[in-house]
């Protein structure tokens, strides 16, 4: 399979589950290691927001699960797709206890989804709106 | 959408085979002109574009044929010589995912969730070391 649908990375930290799992859910901690303005609503379905000011770029996001202090998932936007597009995928951060410190896996999903059959439609559609409307643009300016 | 996303085996295939036309056909520099050219200036007919590309009319003909077989443009059908194409740009969002999985990068902050995390026990020293920096 050449399209990377699933990014996965496990590293050890030398810190507790409850420090780690701090780092990865407070705004406070997000903001120290990840975006630099974070914003979450720490809940299933709570909003969350991260601004990288350098890049100029926020990615809204959606806590999709809180399981303390072993689970931590939320869905966002592909980064690099335009801001428009529905599609999002999937970051799951599990922690295992490891000795004194813990096993952080973070897996993100969802590169190799299709919009459902929006696929073949949608975009079309997307690109026909466009002509369409420049032509009734132009029917509108020529009555005038 | 996690159920979405978790399940996405069945539909890798389609787009893998999507990622793949789109890098074929963008691995020609002829072909990446006149996708550009479809891209920038819209709906054109062979002749048109000849008029834009410094590349015959009928070596234009064949790679547009083979663009709309490949499905990343689509022909209007009209007289032979008539025929306008415009571009199809479905199968370039798959591939635009393909390049946004490669270029993801969770090294860097993950280095950086590490250096954070050293950085506070340093900082607020935990009770079972003796030292701190």
């Amino acid at each position: 399979m050449g399209f990377p649908d699933r990014i996965e990375r496990t590293i050890e930290l030398a810190h507790p589950p409850a420090t780690v799992w701090a780092a990865l859910t407070t705004a406070e901690g997000l903001a120290a290691w990840f975006g630099d303005k974070v914003t979450i609503d720490l809940r299933p379905g709570g909003a969350a927001s991260m601004r990288w000011s350098k890049e100029g770029y926020t990615a809204d996001m959606r806590v999709e699960r809180v399981e303390e202090p072993v689970v931590f998932a939320f869905t966002w936007p592909i980064f690099g797709l335009p801001t428009d597009d529905p599609r999002r995928t999937y970051v799951e951060f599990t922690l295992e206890p490891a000795g004194a410190g813990t096993r952080l896996t973070v897996t993100e999903s969802g590169f190799a989804q299709l919009p459902e059959d929006a696929y073949r439609t949608a975009y079309d559609g997307n690109s026909e709106g466009w002509a369409k409307e420049l032509g009734e643009l132009a029917a509108y300016l020529d009555a005038a | 959408m996690p159920p979405d996303a978790k399940a996405p085996d069945a539909k890798a295939p389609e787009a893998e085979a999507a990622a793949e036309q789109v890098f074929a056909a963008l691995a020609d520099p002829t072909r990446r002109a006149i996708l550009a050219a479809l891209a920038g200036g819209g709906p054109a007919t062979a002749t048109d574009l000849a008029g834009q590309l410094p590349i015959t009319r009928q070596a234009i003909a064949k790679h547009l044929a083979l663009l709309a077989a490949a499905g990343l443009v689509t022909a209007k059908p009209g007289e032979r010589r008539r025929i306008r194409y415009r571009l199809r740009p479905a199968p370039m969002r798959v591939a635009q995912q393909y390049l946004a999985a490669l270029a993801r990068d969770w090294d860097s902050p993950l280095s950086a969730l590490t250096d954070h995390l050293d950085r506070s026990a340093a900082s607020q020293p935990h009770p079972t070391r003796g030292h701190h920096d």
